[in-house]
Parts: structure tokens; sequence; C-alpha cells
């Protein structure tokens, strides 16, 4: 063990935790929330829906696999800081290609280690997710917990603009395969394909590579994108991505969708969900602590199935707004809030989790192919298609 | 899909008695099970052969069969109680083959049985090697290649194609039973062999080696409405080729990314959707070609198992008990989150600290047996410890197993460094019980950890964490101890013990100044959900970190202090005791709280007691415990030896012991204080003497005469005890024995040749001494008391010697001041009682005398200590059955190539069964019988006894002759009988050449044997007994057994046994 660097966590609310630096020296500030996935750090690290959040990992052994070029959720780490109990700088796998303590540093990303994560779970837990600074810089807990208290906090703050693409770009990298990587369609494949424009509100990787795995030609364009934009490449369908933050700070992402609605078959997924939801007329809220992490088990209202969830949100969709105007199609067994709607009458439906997974279980993958469907039957049964795959999904 | 209304009654099956590779995780699962099920409002039948289990107390199931686990005695309750469903699953591979066995003969459809868990389709899919294979490749999983052969011949054939090395894997057999590598020819030959007499079904698989691959588990759970959750992923430190129970594990997966963790569960949940397992628990276990990540499916266990009690104790879901209810209709969304109670148990467990299961192994019971591992389970317990590292929970680990081990002390001290580099190497390359100990000898002397990778194929992750581990410990011996660093070393797992003698300074040295910086361990909850949602379970284990979340709170409390791993010697009977101690406390208005670190037990089921603390058991640990809950009363009466080794020192640090005080123990134990006592008492001991040297046993041997019977005193189930015939034996013995006593002194005896052994078990209040039963062996005095077959009451004591053994044990408890349980025992030698030993403290018998008398001893003995009086609860008076009830053990012998079956002084047996019945001879078949041994009705029978047996032989061979048995003797033995005119053939002993008698019973042509050898003809005889071991002939090694087995013969020859429930034996 080097000497260690002391680093200091402070919260709003000015609890304080002493540990250890590790990743880059310095300070950073944002709201603390804690995942629960034993595994996936990595894919953790590049979700773009954590920018503006401080993640601590439950699992208290983080360093382990170390980090590969495979596992990255988008180009770049966009947590503000981690947080983890033990810090492992020796990783051990096969895919390995640099330690952990590497990757933070060379992305300029504080990290802090030995620290009692349980009991900074546990406070999160009861005191809600709030605002935190990290610091191997500055000692002094009480400026660290004054810098913490006038940090911005995620309320009504846009975030998606600093993580959505520039220009739109076509994606064609598909599944990941232990042996050869990610595999590529063809060029013939994707001449064939239906093509989706996927909306970038800080897309992960791993969305873009289950719609090409599900037959996908897939276009993205940037989070300000307007609908007469997106009906002017006249995709097959829309799919509304993931993103951080506030749903109700994107009033131009909102008004798009709205201007989409009834015309394209639309996916969403988690914020791309929750903006469905306010486009739909709708509330959101934002949650205690959220839910960050791989097992959070969800119903099929329909079929009464359940699928084991990958979840990264700190906001929910109100049911009782949505009333009329789609029908609650998933629900979260843990607090029994919203996590997936369907259109009445019209040809949308989206979830409030990963179904993407990476990191989490591959249970929900199905609504890709739904979407496929969807997108398929769309152009001959218009606003019935949705209800037709329904019930043929139910009788199967 | 809530409970199906259908069903009103259901069969479970037990696992019968405790074998390598079945331990008490199936009481844990099926008492879980049972529990569950009668919530639901169902009838419920057991079946078990084991009384040593909670599963079988007559108030948990409706109705309780302690019967053999056959599918003839199964079919008689079937058809007496007509349940609608036989749930297979909660009890181990025993309760599988049966299902099968009774699915199969049409039992079950002839009296309309459902199977419920897992249907026969899914358990032979599972289960047949080839149909697993083909079920595989069918989904595109990879398997290793592999063949299934039912010869020798198909065997050579396959091996051609296959290449060596190949693993053996016989199927359908417990625990790997049977299992072995083979590298060359030679080998292949004779391990195909063995595994093929091992399978039931003469089958085995040859399988393509994955040595060294990484190994993993996982535990699925399925209900009928396809919800497929992953409960646990498990690690095995040690790579493929050492079975699972024999691997030191490590829970969560360590070294796996998402996506490759991902593919395991994806592989996972098409695996038990492809079986079709309907509802429950299942483990499946992936290897993993650590260069390239290949990942291929190993095996798959439709049930419950090993790896699910640990899964359960290790996350907080109770697997068991939700496979329960999963299999009588409900849904995994229908079942709450004990822990959480707000959310369902419909979600996979996340963990937040890091687990830890080591193994626990015997190789120094059994002479000849080497600690190599491979493929076959030989491990007889384990222990697991949770810490938030895994360098804390490894350290933890170590030292929860009582191996004298108290971190990685070094192995190689002493050594110069070419003897040390040897000794490293070599126990490093060949997979071995202490292996993990070189690893840290290894890096200590400058070893990389490649070149450890390199040696053992253990993960360079796990290598890695030892070689922190490593460091910590120069920084610890060669610095100040300043708080910070004291606090990281606590932080890492080390002991105060070992820092202290890493630092060469006393243990309550590094307690004081630990205790002086404020360094004390704080608790934290086993949740399932690391820390997500409130926790209402205290499940506890201790840390050093920050945040204490169990703060104790002031109600009257008494801690039990559990018994740790199993070992023979100490198991499953020690853990039925403290569980009772708990529920009977509880009841009494105490908060109970449980120490253990034994993962397959049902003391550490968190449902059982107020708090439950997942601790090692020793001096430190504890202590940290009483400190802060600070108990009206700790009990150590109840976990066997390791809970009362530590009652001197918890008494001496204040700790309120309750019950008989820690002196009376001493009393009992300490070999002169014990001689004033019986002198004062005026009772009779055989002549001994108590040994500080070589010199003083030799001598002390020559002034009492030989046979003398030698021990090291304070140890458990005999261990290094021998009985010496000679001067020459004693050296002998002197030489080697005295490491296993940790310096303790040795007690010689005079050994009673050929005396009546019995076992007193009584309760005393301090005002009454209330006897609980009397024992007569069926083995003579010389057998170890835990090994011999007993019956209750007494086969042959008059009843003047009954009421004498009866006063004496009550002389004994007065004088002794017992509050709570007492165990003596006594030989009678030529008419007269001898006191051998006397134990103030629960012992091996009492679960069985509770359910021979219908009194739940450990409960009063319980109530008892805290205060209350056997008047209380009416029991004021022996309680002697009119029925006869018989114990007999069940030996690992087949595990342990090389390995004698002579029963001597030291304790082998791993577990027992239980036979009731009307006379003693019925009860003994009974017992035989559920301990496997096939009595056989006809046929030709094999003796070959020593010279002093020769003159009780008479009656045995008049038995057999007059039932029909033709005999078969070796020169001396048949030329004995013949005198006695009773017609026997001669053979040739196997030295004598061929054809021989192994010819003769690897012909199979003998039904049974009986062969009592002297010392020098042991040798002799070794390869008879062996053979009859491996060819599963019951055989009989002393001439009390094979008379009490002829009695048993004739007995099931008038008539086969019938089964009874335990509620009708004592309501009658």
């Amino acid at each position: 063990m080097n000497e260690a660097r002391e680093a200091i966590l402070a919260l709003a609310d000015g609890r304080i935790f002493r540990g250890r630096a590790f990743g880059a020296i310095g300070e950073t500030a944002g709201e603390a929330v804690f995942n629960t996935s034993m595994t996936g750090y990595q894919e953790v690290l590049t979700d773009p829906s954590y920018k503006g959040q401080i993640v601590c990992m439950t699992y208290p052994e983080i360093g382990n696999v170390g980090v590969n070029p495979d596992d990255e959720e988008s180009s770049r780490i966009y947590v503000e800081g981690f947080v983890v109990r033990e810090y492992l700088e020796r990783p051990s796998n096969w895919r390995a290609r640099m330690t952990l303590g590497e990757y933070l540093e060379r992305a300029g990303v504080i990290g802090i280690e030995g620290i009692d994560t349980r009991a900074l779970v546990r406070h999160l837990r009861s005191a809600g997710a709030q605002e935190a600074v990290i610091s191997s810089v500055n000692l002094d807990p009480d400026a660290l917990v004054a810098k913490a208290r006038t940090a911005p906090g995620l309320i009504g703050r846009d975030l998606v603009k600093e993580v959505t693409c520039e220009r739109p770009y076509d994606w064609d990298s598909g599944p990941w395969r232990r042996e050869s990587g990610f595999v590529r369609p063809s060029a013939a494949e994707l001449a064939a394909a239906p093509a989706v424009v996927a909306l970038d509100y800080g897309i992960k990787r791993n969305i873009l590579r289950r719609l090409v795995a599900t037959g996908f030609r897939v276009s993205v364009l940037p989070a300000r994108a307007t609908a007469e934009q997106v009906l002017a490449l006249n995709p097959d369908g829309v799919f509304l991505s993931n993103g951080p933050a506030d749903p109700a700070a994107v009033p131009y992402a909102i008004e798009t969708v709205r201007g989409l609605l009834g015309k394209k078959p639309i996916f969403g997924i988690c914020l791309g969900h929750q903006i469905l939801g306010l486009a739909l007329g709708g509330r959101t809220f934002k949650l205690g602590f959220g839910h960050h992490g791989a097992n959070h088990p969800v119903m099929d209202l329909r079929t009464r199935r359940v699928e084991i969830t990958s979840q990264n949100h700190g906001f929910a969709v109100d049911a009782d707004s949505l009333q009329g105007k789609a029908e609650l199609s998933h629900l979260n067994l843990n607090d029994h809030t919203v996590e997936g709607l369907r259109g009445i009458g019209a040809p949308f439906f989206s979830v409030q989790y990963h179904p993407e997974a990476s990191p989490g279980p591959h249970d929900s993958d199905y609504l890709f192919g739904r979407f496929r469907r969807l997108v398929e039957e769309f152009p001959r049964h218009g606003a019935e298609a949705l209800d037709r795959i329904t019930a043929a999904e139910q009788s199967a | 899909m809530p409970l199906r209304k259908d069903l009103k009654s259901i069969l479970l099956i037990g696992s019968g008695p405790i074998v390598i590779g079945q331990a008490c995780e199936f009481d844990y699962s099926g008492t879980q099970a049972v529990k569950a099920l009668r919530e639901e409002g169902l009838r419920l039948i057991l079946v078990n052969s084991n009384p040593a289990t909670i599963m079988t107390d007559p108030e948990l199931a409706d109705r309780t069969y302690i019967e053999p686990m056959t599918a003839e005695a199964v079919a008689k309750i079937i058809e007496r109680e007509r349940p609608d469903a036989l749930l297979p699953t909660v009890g181990g591979q025993t309760a599988l083959n049966l299902a099968i066995e009774l699915a199969e003969s049409g039992v079950l459809d002839r009296f309309g049985v459902e199977l419920i868990g897992a249907k026969l389709d899914a358990i032979k899919k599972a289960e047949d090697r080839d149909l697993f294979k083909r079920a595989m490749i069918k989904i595109g999983l990879e398997v290793p290649a592999s063949e299934v052969v039912h010869s020798e011949a198909e065997a050579a054939r396959a091996c051609e194609r296959l290449g060596l090395p190949l693993i053996i894997r016989p199927s359908r057999t417990l625990g790997g039973t049977g299992g072995s590598i083979a590298r060359d020819a030679g080998e292949f030959r004779a391990r195909v062999r063995w595994g093929l007499e091992m399978s039931p079904n003469h089958e085995v698989l040859l399988e393509e080696s994955v040595e060294g691959w990484k190994e993993f588990e996982l535990e699925v759970m399925r209900d009928m409405a396809d919800n497929v959750v992953i409960i646990c992923s498990i690690e095995n430190l040690d790579p493929m080729g050492v079975h699972t129970g024999d691997s030191i594990t490590v829970a969560p997966a360590q070294t796996l990314t998402d996506k490759e963790y991902q593919l395991m569960r994806d592989a996972a949940l098409r695996i038990i959707r492809e079986i079709g397992v309907d509802t429950g628990g299942s483990n499946i276990q992936f290897a993993i070609d650590p260069a390239t990540g290949r990942m291929v499916v190993i095996e798959m266990n439709p049930r419950v198992s090993r790896s699910s009690a640990l899964a359960s104790k290790a996350t907080g879901f109770p697997i068991a008990k939700i496979a329960a209810r999963l299999a009588v209709g409900y849904r995994l969304d229908e079942i709450p989150n004990d822990i959480t109670k707000k959310t369902p148990a419909c979600f996979e467990p996340t963990i937040d600290y890091v687990v830890t299961k080591i193994p626990r192994f015997t190789f120094e019971k059994f002479r000849g047996a080497d600690d190599e591992l491979g493929p076959q389970m030989k491990s007889v317990g384990e222990v697991m410890a949770i810490g938030r590292t895994f360098k804390e929970s490894l350290q933890k680990a170590l030292r929860s197993l009582e191996l004298g081990s108290f971190g990685f002390e070094s192995r190689v001290l002493g050594m110069t460094r070419e003897q040390a580099f040897a000794a490293i190497h070599a126990r490093l390359v060949v997979p071995n019980s202490h292996r993990l100990y070189y690893v840290a000898d290894a890096l200590r002397l400058g070893a990389s950890p490649a070149e450890v990778h390199r040696l053992t194929k253990i993960d360079p992750w796990f290598i890695d964490a030892i070689a922190d581990i490593v460091r910590a410990e120069a920084r610890i011996s060669g610095e100040p101890l300043a708080p910070g660093a004291l606090r990281e070393a606590k932080a890492m797992g080390f002991s105060d013990r070992r820092i202290a003698d890493l630092r060469g300074v006393a243990e309550e040295e590094v307690a004081r100044r630990r205790r002086e910086f404020g360094v004390t361990p704080v608790y934290k909850s086993v949740d399932t959900c690391g820390a997500e949602f409130e926790a209402f379970t205290p499940y506890l284990y201790s840390t050093y970190e920050g945040e204490d979340e169990a703060p104790p709170d002031a109600r009257r409390k008494i801690m039990i202090l559990g018994g740790g791993p199993n070992r023979i010697g100490q198991g499953i009977e020690f853990d039925y005791c403290c569980v009772h101690a708990s529920l009977a406390l509880k009841e009494a208005g105490f908060e109970t709280i449980m120490v253990n670190c034994n993962p397959e037990t049902v003391s550490t089921d968190y449902d059982i007691s107020d708090r439950l603390y997942f601790e090692p058991l020793t001096f430190e640990d504890v202590l940290a415990i009483v400190e802060r809950e600070k108990p009206f009363g700790v009990i150590v009466q109840f976990g066997g030896q390791t809970p009362l080794k530590l009652a001197t020192a918890l008494a001496r640090a204040g700790v309120p012991v309750l019950g008989t005080p820690p002196d009376a123990i001493d009393r009992a134990e300490d070999r002169e204080r014990f001689n004033q006592l019986v002198e004062q008492l005026g009772l009779r001991q055989p002549r001994g003497i108590l040994a500080r040297s070589a010199a003083e046993a030799i001598d002390g041997a020559a002034r009492i005469g030989y046979p003398v019977l030698i021990r090291p005193s304070y140890v458990l189930g005999g261990r290094a005890m021998e009985i010496i015939a000679d001067e020459n034996g004693l050296r002998a013995y002197l030489e080697q024995a005295l490491q296993a006593s940790e310096r303790r002194p040795l007690l010689v005896d005079r050994y009673l040749a050929g005396a009546i052994e019995v076992d007193v078990d009584a309760i005393a209040d301090g005002e009454r001494v209330v006897i609980g039963g009397v024992m007569e062996h069926v083995e003579h005095a010389g057998i170890h008391s835990g090994d011999s077959a007993c019956a209750l009451p007494p086969r042959t004591l008059d009843a003047a010697t009954q009421r004498s053994l009866i006063e004496q044990t009550r002389m004994l408890a007065r004088k002794l001041g017992v509050v709570g349980l007492i165990n003596v025992q006594y030989a009678i030698f030529n008419g007269e009682i001898y006191i051998l030993e006397v134990n103030p403290r629960a012992s091996r018998t009492i679960p069985f005398v509770s359910k021979a008398i219908g009194v739940p001893l450990a409960k009063l003995a319980a109530r008892v200590m805290a205060g209350a009086k056997l008047a209380d609860f009416g029991f004021t008076s022996e309680r002697v059955p009119r029925h006869v009830a018989v114990k007999e053990s069940v030996f690992p012998f087949v595990r342990f190539p090389g390995v004698d079956t002579i029963l001597g002084p030291e304790m082998k047996s791993t577990g027992e069964v239980m036979g009731i019945g009307e006379s003693f001879a019925a009860a003994f078949a009974k017992a035989e019988i559920a301990a496997s041994t096939n009595l056989p009705a006809a046929g030709l029978v094999f003796i070959s006894v020593r010279d002093a047996d020769k003159p009780a032989l008479e009656p045995i061979a008049r038995g057999l002759a007059e039932m029909g048995f033709r005999m078969v003797a070796t020169r001396g033995t048949a030329r004995h009988l013949n005198q006695l005119g009773i017609a026997c053939d001669s053979v040739n002993k196997v030295g004598q050449g061929s054809p021989h008698i192994v010819d003769l019973m690897r012909a199979g042509e003998v039904a049974m044997v009986i062969n009592t050898p002297d010392q020098q003809g042991a040798a002799d005889s070794f390869s008879i007994r062996r053979t009859a071991l491996e060819t599963r002939l019951p055989f009989f090694t002393t001439l009390s057994g094979a008379g009490a087995a002829v009695e048993a013969i004739a007995a099931l020859k008038r008539e086969r046994p019938g089964v009874r429930a335990l509620q009708d034996y004592h309501t009658a």
C-alpha cells in the first residue's frame, strides 16, 4: 500500500466521512446517490445518466476486474465522484486493460475509498439523496459542508444539454460476444432494416447495440432535435433515450415528443420514459433516494411476469397524473412506483428501467423485440398496432 | 397463484444420518420447509432416520417417522398417511434418490402422491449425466467433452477417444463419492472400476479435465409462473479439480465483469427452464477458462443443497423456506422478504460484505488417509465468516475453524530456506487442506503472486489479498502499535491473538491496548439489500468501521454459544441442543442471542433466536459480544467442546456463565481433581495415572498393567485415544501423539477388556437429579461411545445394576453442583461398576434420549439453567419407555481409500440413526437398515475372529446355522467351529494365495462378514474389510455387534419391520 492521501466526503446536511483519495486528486461536487449492483462499476461510471452525481457503490470491493475498452457505456466517465469501501489496485480478469484508479485519474475523476459506505447508504436512505463534496485538497469539513450546501442540485437543472451529442450520427455496432467483441451487421442487413431515430438525452451505448441487435438501422439525433427534424428523416420508429437529472428541465425535448406522438411508433427508456409522460400531460416528481441497482423487481401487469431490472433514476412519473392518457404497464414491486407506460390507442410504450441492462440482468430485453414488432405493424394497423402485438404476446 | 387448494398433506423426506457430503444443512432446509408449510395450514408428514435433527422433534411436523430411509419403509408410511404430495427437494441427494425409487416403482402412482418441487423427468434430466449433457448442448451451452460408460470395457474405448487426464464422476452419488481424476492408464483402470462400484446404477461419466479453471456457482430459484431469480453467486478460491464442498468459496463472485456475470446468469436461467425444475432452488456450477473466459457448465443440483444453505446464510434469503412455499403454489412476488418486510421475495439479493466459507477436515482421525483434495468430497463440516472485505472475512474464517489457527501462522517455522521451499512447493502444487497457509509462506519467503498462481492456479485476486495480509503482518511485527495501525489491522481481520504472536506479546496486552485506543468492533446487519431498505431481523456480524447499526436493548437476555464447525465428535447433536435452549428460553420470556459460525446449522437461521451473531467462537469474538450485550447469562454447556473450552476464560473475565459452574467442568476434566472426587464419593474407576512426560507414562503403564487406554486430557471424540497392548506400542504412541493435545498431560488408564459400556444422561436443577436415560452399548468398552450402537432401555443389565448406575449418577451430579445436563460413562466389568468419564454438559446422546423417552431434555436443561426447577415442568422421575430405541453410527470410511474400518477408542463416525421397535432385536434391525447395512436373510457368512473372541463365537455361529446360513472361515476359525460341531468351510487368507476370501467376496458369493482381528492380524485382514466396505457387504468388526446382528436377522425373518410415528409412541 502506498502512503494514502486523505480525503473527505461531506454531505449538505453536515455528515462527514473521512477516507483515502484514489483516482484523481482534487475536489468535486454532486448529488450523492448509491448503487446496489455488485457488478458493472465501469458501466456505472460511464453512464451519462449519472451526470451531476457522486456515486457510492454498496458492494465494498471495487476495482477487482479493472477496466477494459468493451465495458464503456459512453466515451467518457460521467459520474462527478466515486465512493467505495475498498479500492483494489490489482485487478484480475482476462479482459482487464487498466486499473480503475488509473482510469479515474486519466479522466480527472475524484474517488474516495476506505469510508463506511454502509453508514453512508443508511444515511442517504433516511435523509434522502443530497448534495455532497469530495475533496482531497481541502480537508476542512466545515468548508466542504458549506460548499455542498451551495451546490446546484438536480431539480430543475438541464444536464441533458451537457451530455447529448453535438451532431447527428449513425450507429452500427451490435451485441457483444465473448470471442469476437461487438458484432457488426453487414451493409445488406443494414439496408434492409427498419430505420429508427434515437433521440440522445445521454444515451448508453448498449441501448444502441440492442437496437442494432434487434434489427434496426439506427440514427442518433441530439436532444434539441425538433419533431419536424425527426419527421423529415421519415424513420420507421423513434427511440427516446435515458439521460441525467430532471425531465421537467428539458421542455424542448418534451415539445419534440409531443409533436411525434401518434405519428411514429415510440419507445422510451428512463428519462425518455419520463419525457414521454410529461409530453402526455403527466407529472414527474423526485424520489427520496432513487433507484440505482440491478435487482429491482418489476411486474408486467398484463402477463403478471416479474422481471429483475437494472435501474438508475432519481425522478419518477406520477401514476395518477396519467389517468386516461396512458396505461400503467409495469409496476415496481418494492415501492409500487410507475415502471412502464403503454399508449391507449396510440403506438408508444416506455419503461422507467433499463432493458438494455449493462450493468444488470437481461430479463427485459424482450422490449426491444416488442418495439421492432410495433414498427413493423404500425404501417398496416396504425393506432391498433400495439394492442395487436400485446394480444399476440400474451397468447404466445 | 396463491396456495394450491388441492393439497392438504405433504410428505417431506429428510436426508438421514450425517455423512460427508450431507450434513446438517438439510436439517436446516427441512426444518424451514416444515415450518413454512405448517404455517400454511398443511398437514406435514416427515420421515428421517436421524434423531439428532430439529426436524424430527415431535412438535414440528404433524406426523414424524424416525424410520429407515428406504423405499420399503417410506411406502408403508405413504400407505398409512396418504399424503397428497411428496416434497423431495429439501432432503439432499438421499431424498431425491428415494423419491426417484418411489416414483419408478409405482408407489407414488398407486397412492396418488404427486411429486412437487421437481417432477421425475426434471430430476432425471438434471441427475443423469448423459441426459444433462444433451440438454445443455440443445440450449447452446458448452459442457466439457465427456462420455457416459457402464463398464470397464466401454470406459477403455471412451478413454481412447477423449484422452487423459480424465475426471471420473459416478452417477447419483453423494458429495462426489467415487469421483477422481485419472492421469495415466493405470490410475484410469483402477479408478473407473471404483467409480462404477460406487454408482448405484453403475454409471460413470468420463469428462475432459478442466482442472485449474475458475469455478463458480449460482443459486437459482424459480416459481410456477416461470419467474426466475439468482439468489447468490459463489466463486471458488480453489480452482476446478477440488470438489466444491472441499473448496474455500467466496460470495459474491469476485473476478467477473458484469458482461461475464450476465452470460452466466443467462445460462442459469436457460438451464433451469430446460431441465424443467418447476419450483424451488437449484444449484448450477460453471467453470471458466481464466485465459479466454470460455465458460462450460459442470453440473446442476435440482434441489436445495449445501451451497444453498451457504447462500441463504450469506444473503439472508431463506432459500428452503421460500422453495417450500413455491412448491405448494405461491409465486415469488406473493411472498414477502422476511428481512425487509415491505419488499417481496421476488428479487435478487445484493450484499455489501464478503462471505468466505472454509471446509473443516478431520484427516487426523483416519490414519493412512492423505489430505490431498480432489473431485470426491472429504470435509466433514465448514465455517463461514462475514467481513466488509475479503481479507477480513478470510481471516475471520480461519480462526472460526478452531484448528488452533488465529491467522496465517507459518507452517515452515524452524526449517531452512531450502527445506521450506521444498515443503511449500509440494503443498502448493497438489491441492490439500492446508494449502492457503503455504500460499502465505511462499509470499513471505519472497515468491511473487504470479509464481504462486502458476503453482496453484488460484486466481491472482485471492493471492494478492493474501499478499496484502502478509505485508500487513510485517508492519504489525515491525512497527509501533499506533491507534491507526491497530485499527487498520483489525479491519483487515487480524485477531488479537495473531497480532500478539506477531509482536511477541500476550493476547491480553493487545486487547488492553485496543480498548485504550477505543478500537472496538461495530456490528452490521445482513439484510439482503445492501441497506437500501430497513432490516427488521437482527442478523449481525462484526467489523471495524464507523457505524454500529444494532445497539443492544435493555431486555433480560441469555446468550448461547454454538458448536462451530461440524467435525467428527461434535456435530449436529450440539446444534440441536443450542436450538432447543434458544427456543425454550424465548418461551420463558428471555431475549436469546445465538453466536455461531457454522452456516449449515439450524441455530444460524435468523428465525431461531432474537439476535444472531454470525461470528467466530473465539474468546476475543465472544467477549466483544458479551461486553456490548451484557447478558444475564451465557450458556456454554450445549455447544460441545467449542464453548466449553472458553468457559474458564470467560468466567475469569467476569462473564456470567449459566448452570454448572466452570469450576465443576474443570473438576470433571482435570484428572487429579476428578480422582479426588471419585474417591470422596467412594466410587470406583479404572486404575489410571496422569503422565506429564513419556517416562511417567511408561512407568505408570507398567504399574497399572497392560493393556492400557491412553489419551490426552481435554479432547473431543477420543482424539488420539488408543488401546495399547505393550510397552513397544506405548513408545510408538508417545513418539507421535503428543501434538494433538496442545501440551496437555496424558491419561493412562487400565483398559477393561470386554466390559459392557453404559452411558447415562441426566438433568439436575441443584435440588433434584432426574435420569434422562440409561443406554447400554452394543459394542464393548474400548470402542468410542460415539461409534458404538446403544440401546435404551438397557438390553442385559439387571435391575440392581441399573439402580446402582442411577444412584452413582445422582451422587456425581450433586457433588459437582450440576445445574443442567450431565453425562456419565460407565464400564461394567466382572459385575463391578467403573466410572470412565463424567461430562457435566450436553452430550451427543441428548437428542436420541429425548426422542426415545418423549421429553425435550435440552429445553428443560436450558430452563433449569436460567433458574427454573424440574418440578415446574413435572419432570421429577425417569421415564422408561415401553419400546426399545437403538442408536447406530454411520462411518465415512468409504471416502478414505487405504483407511481401515476397525473401530477403537478414537471416534470415527460422522452421524447416527435411530431404530425404534418392540424388542431390542427389532429396533436394532431397523437401525442397521437405516445405517444402510443390508442384513441378509440367507447366504454365505464369512467369519474370521481373533483367538480371544473364539469362546463367544459359538452362539453366533449356531444362530446363523439355525437360520440356514452357510459359513466359511479362515482355517483357525473354521477348525474351532468344526470342533464345536458347526458346519463351516475354510478359505485362504489373502496372504495364502488365490482363490482367497477377497476373490470370493469380489465374486459376490459372500452375504455378510464377521471379522475381529487382533493387532497383529489387522494388516492381514485389512483387504477383507476394505473389500466389504467397497462392495457394500454388511460387516461386523466386533462380536458384540455380530451377535446383535444375528438377533436382528432372526427378527427380520420373523417379520418385516412396520412403521410408527413418534407421536404415537409417546401418547399411546
